[in-house]
This record gives C-alpha cells, structure tokens and sequence, in this order.
C-alpha cells in the first residue's frame, strides 16, 4: 500500500516506528498532488517549501521525543482559512493574491501538533455554494468521477481526501459545507458543536453558523484531528470555555442501550430514492450492531431553509462589506471617485453567487424589512434550537441523509441557483442549532458509468462528538 | 415677530481612557506614528474577531451612574453598516436598541434657574480611524480604530445657547469626576453635536430640526447655537421650510452651512454582531461599580472646607483634579491632619504619582514631629527614585527628628562654646546673632533638630549665660 492511500493511525504507526520519516510523507505527497492534482484540482495552493519546512520540524520534534499522534502527518487546508505567508483566497478574485500577517487558530494548534500543510484546497468562493463550481479560481473534480463535481463548499478539501493526496483535511461548515461535499467524495466529514473549533482567522462567511471540521479516511482519524483542534480561544467570543476534547474515548464501545432516532422528515419528497435506501440500509447496520432504531418527527425542519438563507445572507453582507478595495486585496482599475471605486471594486471582484447573497442579506436587513426578514428567521431559528432539544430527550442521536441526492454532473445545476439551494436541506437545521453532525460513506449509487459515493449523517447534541464518533465507528467496522 | 425659542439635543461622544482598545490588546492612547497603534483585529483583516474589553463596560457604566442612569442588567452590540475608507470592517461595533446606559439626568443653573436635563442613554462603541489627506495622496490611519467612545444622547431639554453650555460643563466635570476620560475638546476626547430646532415660546411640538456636526470647542457650540437660531427664524419668518439636514459651522463667518446632502439617507442596516456575545452585568456587578462611584464634586467640597477645615482655595484646587481628589479622600482616612495632608500634597508637583499610603505616612510623621518640614521633599525624591518604604528612607538619610533633649542639650553647650562672638552680640541685643547658633545646631544634627524646640533651648541657655 502506497503512503498517500494510508490513513493517519497507519501513518502514525510507521513514523512512530521509524520506518519512515514526515520529510519522506511529505515529500511522497507532493509527489501524489503533482500526479493527481492535474486532474482533480483540489489545491489552489501547493505550498511545497512549507510543506518541507514543517516535516523538518516534525522530524526534529520526534526525535526529542515530542511526537503526538498528528506529527508528520501530511494535510490540506481549505482557502478560508489564514495561514501565515501562504495565500488565502477564499477561491475569489477579490483576494487572489492575499497574503495573511497572522495564522489562524486552527493553523497554530495543527503546526503545534507537527501536522505537515501541505497546501490550500479550493471551494466555493466565499464559501457560497454547495459544489466548488461558485470557485472564481479553479475547477475541482470529484474524484469517483471526474465529470461530477466534488460537492461544496468545502470541495477541495473532500476532494483531496478522496484523491489520496492528503491524509487528512480541514474544511469548514456553514450550511453542510464540511458533511456534504464527504458525502458526494466518499469521506468522514464532522460538523463540531459550534463554539469548540475557533474560528478566529476562518474568514466569515455567517459568524453565527461557521464551524471548522475535520475531513478523513476514517472515523478513527477524524477523532484524533478533532481533538488536535478543538480548544477555548480567548481570541474568540463565541469559543466555549470548558468542554471535554476527549473525542475518541468511546470508539469501539458497543452501542447498547443507544437510541438513534430517523425523523420522516429527511426522507421526504425530493429525497433520491437509492439515497433513501443506502442510509436505510446503514441504520440496519447500526441496529446490529445494538443501538435502538426509531423513526421520529421534526417539524420544525421546515422552516429551516428560509431561515437559513436569509440569516446567513445577512451576516454574510456585513461580514463580506471589508472588501471594498482600500486596504487589501482586488481593487478594479479607473475608478473616478469613492462610489464608483466601491461599487467597480466589488462588482468586478465578486462572483454571482456572492453578489446575490450580499444583495440578499442587504435586503432583509433594511429598513422596514428587518421585522419580517432577520427578526422572523431568528424566531424560526429559536423554534428549531427548541425542537431538537425535545427531540434529544427521547434520542440520543438521530440519523439522516446528508444530500438528497449523490454528486451531480459539473454543469448539472449551476444554472440553477434555487435547485442549488434545495440540495442544501437536509445539512443546514445543524448549523442553525449549532449542534454536532458527521458524514459517513455508506456506499455507492451507480449512475451511467460511475459509481457516486453516498453519506448518511449522524445529529447529536451540542458537545455528543464523543458519542457520534461511537456510532459511525461502529458502523464503519460493521462494513 | 412672534418670539421663538430653540429646541436643542445634544450627542456627545467621549472616548474612555482605557489602557486597551475596546476590541484588541491594542493601546488606545493618543499619539504614535500613521498606523503604528493597530493590529489585524482593529485593522479589520479576514477572519479576525472582536473581544469585547470589559474596563469599558465598567468605565461606561461608572459615567452612567454618576449622569444618574439606570445601568442595564442586559445590554449587547450591533453593527452599524456604512462604507468609508477610515472604517476598516465597514461596519461600526455600536449598540443600538439595549444600550448600557438610560434614563439619566443633568442638573445645570443658569443665572439662578435649576433645570433638569434629561439623559436619554449612553452607549458604547468604537472610533473609527483618521484619513490623512497629503500632496501625494490620501492615507488612513488606523491608530484611533477600536479606541473605546461612549455616546451620551441628551433629551431635547435644553433650550438656550447658555443652558447647552452649562450642561457640556457639568458632563465634562462629571465624567471626569469618576475618572474614565480626561474630555478634552481640543484633542478630541470629547466632540458634540447639536440638534436644534425653533418653535414659538409656547408651543410644545417639535418641528423640523439640523443637526451642527464637527463642532470642536464650547465656544463654537455657543457661537453655532445662535447663528443657527438665527437662521432658523430668518428662514420661517421668510416663510420657507426648513429641510431636515446636516450643516457644519463657520467660526470666520459665525454662520451654519449646509453639508453636501446624500442622494438618499443612510440605511445603516443594525443587526446584532453574531460575534460577540450579550452583556449581563449581575447585581453583584452593579455594586461593586456603584461602590467605586466618588461623591459629587461640590459634596466633597463642602466636606474638604466643612469636616477638614481646609481654606476654600485649597480645596478647590484639589477637588478640580479627579485623580489628585481621589489621592486626598483615599489618604485622608488614617490622618490625624487633614490640614497638613493638603499643603504636603499640593506643595508637590506631581502628587498624583505618590500612592496615598506615603502621602498618609508622610503626614503623620511630619505631625507627631519625627520627621522635620524640610524632610518630606527629600524622602519623596528619594521614593520616587527607590521605591523604598518611608520608614526606610528616614533611617537611610538620617532624617530623624532630633527629639532627644539630652543630646539637643549638650550640642547646643558645644556651639555656644564655640561661637563667642554671636553669642556676644546676642547679649548686646543684636537678636539675629541667634540664627547663626540655630544654624550650627541644624549642621551638627543633619538638619535633624526640631526648629522651634532648638531655639527655646537657646534662648534659655543664654538668658542664663
């Protein structure tokens, strides 16, 4: 087996044991990327001198004896995330050439730990978008099938996974961003309680629903970067003081007594029926292995879409409203004067997508439309924060699709915006409740030639990592 | 001509003298070359996040309570969205419906009328920084983002140029008072704008009203009040209608103009920030912030010349600075004179550096006569340079008080015997021949003799002589 296809546990095992060193793995990786990389497109960044920089260091930390389990493991980092020196173009043209003065919180915790970046992973501009397609920079492939697209917005960074050019991501979850682009690639993708990754130095997108997360090979591995991640950040005011980071204490523990609930309402109309029967399928699997299966309901589900949209939206115009070319970054050529400068600026350095949600967020927040809007979306957001409460007094977990369909043809729907939107449905009532999700394979829909990698999503409440972690271990050793 | 009077508001913003911005580690003094005094927070840079700095809470709050506002158990912030090149992020950290601070009031007396001048509610919020505009282009400076401002929003009650004035001073005095800002127009610490509009006395609707920005001293606020009010009649009376907008005064014309009006108004589009979580200040919170509030200004000087007996001109020098009124009230607790502890503290010229346990021990060393007048100058030099204890200092420099008689006795044998010749013209009635023997005691004991004890001790022993 080659080093790139091997996950973190396999990888760590063989440094540990001196049979290779992070300067061999990273060198093997770039390798990989210069190989593969054509084709996928996963990197907009290949940070080759970093990347050797830090497996020196790796090296040197193992040899004094300060190895954890992430030292001289080689991975990727998704476009909006700083990293010092390295650009950071959220995949725009407004900041192509971006160089940040400061390393992000996650960055510092994964160099600390002796991780190897290896380089930068595109995605939806902005993170806006749901398969990479919203990139003003780059096109990315899935892997499974190259005329598909690799999901979004964190698609660069499942891609790359999947590609065997990395052995582990870093993505970011705002609507499904993380979960469902794991789904379409064939990868474990965790959603984390909102407030336990920091997010100072992810750029916003919508700061009340953003969360960094892990994207990996395996179960196991997803745990393992979580933990190396996941702390309190003064830095950062939403980050939660005090919560235990133990995530893998439960993997391989048997899954009596858990009750796992399916609520109808993830596999209603518009749900792809081999999707519907793949997840099915899974939840038998996880009946076996002892947990307690239930169908449930969750109404308030309903509201979920339009609330999203319009909070996000809104954040998201005030959060994207830096851009205005002073500072930093893009600024468009022959402006006559401060509006103009402004407003060329931003219309040349913004793709589509994100020009529309701008206007959108703009609008719900103006003046005599913010009741009905922002205030009405927040209501909602309350009422479904309240639903899954009550839900979780009678479940330990619930259980759905993470999309309702596998990975559409690049092309397929990017025409559409709202049909782009409804794929979004089953991922976003996580992030408007904060609560913790992951994304795990559960096999194949064969469709022309290709077979497309499927996901179900495990839904827990805030801080049930420990437990989600359980479960899709359980089923992922079930398989 | 029917008689009118104004209708004035004022919005006066006060930048807090925290030792941090409001939102980064940041200092927030002024000074510091073009965007020396900044970071990626304040800078607004991708993915940076705000972290509200609770000195200014606390120090909001404490102005809040000294205007006689009820302080908010609850308050949170809003971002206030608007393009401008000296706004990093642009949008503005402010409060908008649950500022910290409301329902607050104002005393003021002008020419022998008391009037109650409402406040309606501080808030706190972050400056923005500064566009420096030169031949070869123009730059922002990013120092002044994040320094910490409170907005203190006054009800329509003022209704004269010379009530606007009486309010902005007794504020300024207050807010000084608690100590949380030096307010200081001249440097911009503390800036006003007015809102003014006319109506027949009489009247008790509000009619359209301007809004005078960039006024930067009291005087122009004044000037800019009348000319304003000026202009307002001229214009009803002329019958024209007067347009709700911003103007800017003239001091060289002493007229208002108006500013270049926008296409449509600003829509600043508030939300709640998402990265910032509310503020609750519990009971506990308010009591300990109560607890640091000082008593008024004119309580404590009634108090100063009333209970401590000190001459009115010391006194007020003293209450006229916050800090050093501070000093005294903290000092004054364990001294037996208070009389002692004002001259000793206001003979030096930066008292406020000297913490009030030296000024206390100082006093009461100079008081029970261990120490003499002359001494307390060189153990503060001496202090200041150290840092060692008083007691210390004393024994270091030998500046005991000579209180031993027996010791006293024999020098004062010693010189007599040494000095014929004054001791001579002393007796033939030339009385100032006795400063030269007061003087060779004060060298042979290092100045540590008790003047007036020394002398007696003279006097006697050469009457017998």
């Amino acid at each position: 087996m080659k080093y790139s296809e091997m996950n973190i546990a396999a990888l760590s095992q063989l440094l540990q044991n001196k049979e290779v060193s992070a300067m061999e793995l990273a060198k093997d990786a770039l390798q990989a990327i210069a190989e593969t990389d054509g084709t996928v497109g996963a990197y907009l960044t290949v940070a080759e001198d970093e990347a050797c920089r830090q497996a020196e260091i790796a090296d040197n930390m193992r040899a004094e004896g300060k190895a954890g389990p992430l030292t001289g493991i080689p991975f990727a980092m998704k476009d909006n995330i700083c990293t010092k020196g390295v650009r950071t173009t959220c995949a725009s043209k407004m900041l192509e050439n971006w160089l940040p003065v400061y390393d992000a919180c996650v960055t510092e915790r994964l160099k600390a730990a002796g991780a190897v970046m290896l380089g930068k992973t595109n995605m939806d501009e902005f993170a806006m978008g749901s398969s990479s397609e919203n990139s003003a920079l780059q096109l990315t492939r899935n892997p499974a099938a190259t005329d598909y697209v690799p999901g979004g917005s964190s698609g660069g960074s499942a891609a790359a996974v999947a590609a065997n050019e990395c052995a582990f991501a870093i993505g970011s979850d705002t609507g499904g961003s993380i979960r469902q682009p794991a789904s379409f690639c064939g990868v474990v993708g965790m959603k984390p309680t909102y407030g336990t990754v920091s997010r100072y130095g992810l750029v916003a997108y919508a700061s009340s629903f953003d969360q960094i997360g892990p994207l990996t090979k395996t179960v196991a591995d997803n745990a393992k970067v979580l933990e190396a991640i996941s702390c309190h950040d003064r830095r950062d005011s939403t980050s939660l003081p005090e919560f235990d980071t133990n995530y893998s204490s439960l993997i391989g523990k048997d899954l009596s007594g858990m009750r796992i609930g399916l609520p109808k309402e993830y596999f209603g109309e518009g749900i792809n029926a081999d999707v519907a029967a793949l997840v099915q399928n899974a939840a038998k699997q996880l009946e076996n292995a002892g947990a307690k299966i239930e169908e449930c309901s969750l109404p308030a589900v309903s509201y979920a879409l339009p609330a999203y949209y319009v909070l996000c939206c809104a954040e998201a115009s005030s959060n994207l409203a830096r851009f205005d070319g002073i500072r930093y970054g893009f600024r468009a050529e022959g402006a006559e004067d401060l509006d103009r400068l402004y407003r060329m600026t931003r219309t040349q350095g913004f793709g589509r997508e994100v020009r529309r949600r701008i206007l959108l967020g703009n609008y719900v927040l103006s003046a005599g439309y913010y009741d009905a809007y922002y205030k009405k979306a927040q209501q909602a957001r309350t009422l479904l924060i309240r639903a899954f409460a009550d839900l979780f007094k009678d479940y330990d977990m619930l259980l759905a699709p993470v999309a309702p369909t596998p990975a559409y043809k690049i092309g397929e729907k990017s025409s559409d915006p709202m049909e782009m939107a409804l794929g979004d449905i089953c991922t976003v009532p996580v992030n408007l409740a904060g609560l913790p999700a992951i994304s795990v394979p559960c096999g194949t829909v064969a469709q022309d030639s290709a077979n497309l990698p499927v996901g179900f999503q495990l839904i827990g409440p805030a801080f049930s990592e420990a437990k989600l972690y359980q479960a899709a271990a359980a089923y992922e050793s079930g398989i | 001509m029917a008689k009118y009077e104004c209708v004035i508001g004022l919005e006066v913003h006060i930048e807090l003298r925290t030792k941090t911005k409001i939102f980064c580690d940041c200092p927030a003094d002024h000074g510091g070359e073009p965007n020396t005094r900044c970071c990626p927070v304040c800078m607004g840079m991708p993915g940076t996040l705000p972290v509200l700095n609770k000195q200014v809470v606390d120090f909001a709050a404490r102005a809040g309570m000294i205007l006689n506002c009820e302080i908010a158990h609850f308050s949170k912030m809003d971002r206030k969205n608007y393009f401008y090149p000296d706004l990093p992020k642009a949008y503005q950290i402010s409060q908008l419906d649950h500022p910290l601070c409301e329902h607050g009031y104002i005393d003021i007396n002008v020419g022998g009328e008391e009037k109650r001048i409402g406040i309606t509610r501080i808030h706190i919020e972050e400056d923005a920084g500064k566009l420096v505009h030169t031949d070869s282009g123009s730059g922002a400076d990013c120092n002044r983002c994040g320094v910490p401002l409170i907005e203190i929003v006054s009800e329509p009650d003022i209704r004269s140029a010379a009530q606007a004035k009486a309010y902005l001073e007794r504020l300024r005095e207050l807010v000084r008072w608690v100590g949380v800002s030096d307010c200081q127009m001249e440097t911009g610490s503390m800036r006003c704008d007015v809102n003014l509009s006319i109506r027949p006395v009489g009247d008790t609707n509000l009619y359209t009203r301007t809004e005078i920005k960039n006024l930067n001293s009291l005087k122009h606020i004044v000037a800019a009040i009348d000319a304003e009010k000026a202009r307002q009649i001229d214009e009803t009376e002329a019958g024209r209608e007067l347009v709700q907008e911003t103007r800017r005064y003239d001091p060289e014309k002493d007229k208002t103009y108006s500013m270049r009006v926008k296409e449509n108004a600003n829509d600043y589009r508030y939300f709640p920030d998402p990265d910032l979580v509310p503020i609750y200040l519990t009971d506990e919170d308010h009591a300990r912030l109560r607890a640091m509030i000082p008593d008024l200004p004119e309580e404590r000087l009634a108090k100063y010349t009333g209970e401590y007996k000190l001459p009115e001109a010391t006194a007020k020098t003293l209450c006229d600075e916050p800090k050093l009124a501070n000093l005294y009230q903290e000092a004054v607790q364990s001294v037996k004179q208070p009389k002692l502890l004002a001259n000793l503290m206001l003979a030096d010229s930066d008292a406020a550096a000297i913490p009030a346990a030296v000024w206390a021990e100082l006093t009461n060393l100079c008081a029970e006569n261990k120490i003499n007048r002359s001494a307390p100058a060189k153990l503060l030099e001496a202090f200041r340079e150290t840092g060692k204890e008083i007691a210390v200092l004393v024994k270091e420099l030998g500046l005991e008080q000579v209180q031993d008689t027996g010791l006293l006795n024999s020098i004062a044998d010693e010189v007599i015997a040494a000095n014929p010749k004054a001791v001579a013209d002393f007796k033939s009635g030339k009385q100032a021949a006795i400063q030269a023997l007061m003087g060779q005691i004060m060298k042979r004991t290092k100045g540590a003799a008790n003047p007036a004890e020394a002398t007696a001790l003279l006097k006697e022993k050469l009457s017998k002589l």
